[in-house]
């Protein structure tokens, strides 16, 4: 039954777009964060997507899933503070490498992303419904 | 005579399975719509069905994959994989930079469309099997 697949197809971009979202949402929250755990200054996580099979997909219909989450190989940005006490010698803090503007354009792409493969789910749903109803 | 009743229903339910199968790669198409180098497909719905119901030629333009079967004892791998189809990439329009050739516009409207004829079918099916019944019962 292949509407079955559709579901599959339209939910496994529905995981990787909301992990798509919680990158962003790490990425917007660390914007301004002048050190993380580890002492280092946070740097920008994106996700790559990736085409897969799909098991059982009659057309070779693929899925999409998160092949890896990449950290912006971009330098941090430094800002002259000489009064902020994680200042070098020199004065200047890291700041993280996150770009705000970029970050709500992948999220409203994500966001936008969802909402198709939501519909994509809803409309396989309603037909699944109606074929169940066949004949009565 | 059941063989007739079924032959009697053959069509459309050939048309809903290719719309269901078509509905299915339309999804995938959305789903990888911001996928790097993943390229859009899609199948010509009047080639397949002509081709899986044989009222026409056009089996030529398919080539369904099959698992050689040199031995007596070997299974042929073509068990519950639908009805063969032809996919084709799209032709992009505005491609982009990363390799990817969804539009996600055209996908969108394709994807209603399908939705709607496979609602049709459902409607044809529907109607047939009533039909029937109404033969079947007398009344």
């Amino acid at each position: 039954m292949s509407l079955n697949k559709a579901f599959e197809i339209a939910g496994s971009a529905l995981t990787a777009n909301s992990q798509r979202l919680n990158a962003v949402a790490s990425n917007m929250a660390n914007a301004e964060s002048v050190s993380g755990p580890d002492g280092e200054v946070y740097r920008a996580r994106k996700v790559v997507f990736e085409a897969y099979m799909v098991p059982g997909a009659t057309n070779g219909g693929q899925g999409v899933r998160v092949k890896q989450v990449v950290t912006d190989p971009a330098p941090p940005k430094r800002i002259y503070e000489p009064q902020h006490p994680m200042a070098d010698g020199e004065g200047y803090i890291s700041m993280p490498n996150v770009e705000i503007v970029d970050e709500m354009v992948d999220m409203i792409a994500a966001s936008r992303a969802y909402q198709t493969n939501v519909e994509v789910m809803n409309t396989a749903k309603t037909l699944m419904q109606k074929t169940l109803s066949l004949g009565s | 005579m059941i063989s007739r009743l079924g032959d009697e229903l053959r069509f459309n339910a050939q048309s809903l399975e290719l719309r269901a199968q078509r509905q299915e790669v339309l999804s995938a198409n959305l789903a990888n719509a911001e996928t790097p180098n993943y390229k859009a497909q899609d199948f010509s719905f009047g080639a397949a069905l002509r081709a899986a119901t044989g009222t026409a030629g056009a089996d030529a333009m398919l080539g369904p994959v099959k698992l050689a079967t040199t031995h007596a004892g070997h299974i042929a791998g073509d068990a519950n994989a639908g009805i063969p189809v032809a996919l084709q990439y799209r032709t992009p329009t505005q491609a982009s930079i990363d390799g990817n050739t969804v539009d996600p516009d055209l996908e969108r409207t394709q994807f209603a469309d399908n939705a709607l004829r496979y609602d049709a079918s459902l409607r044809m099916l529907n109607g047939q099997i009533q039909t029937l019944q109404r033969a079947i019962q007398g009344n």
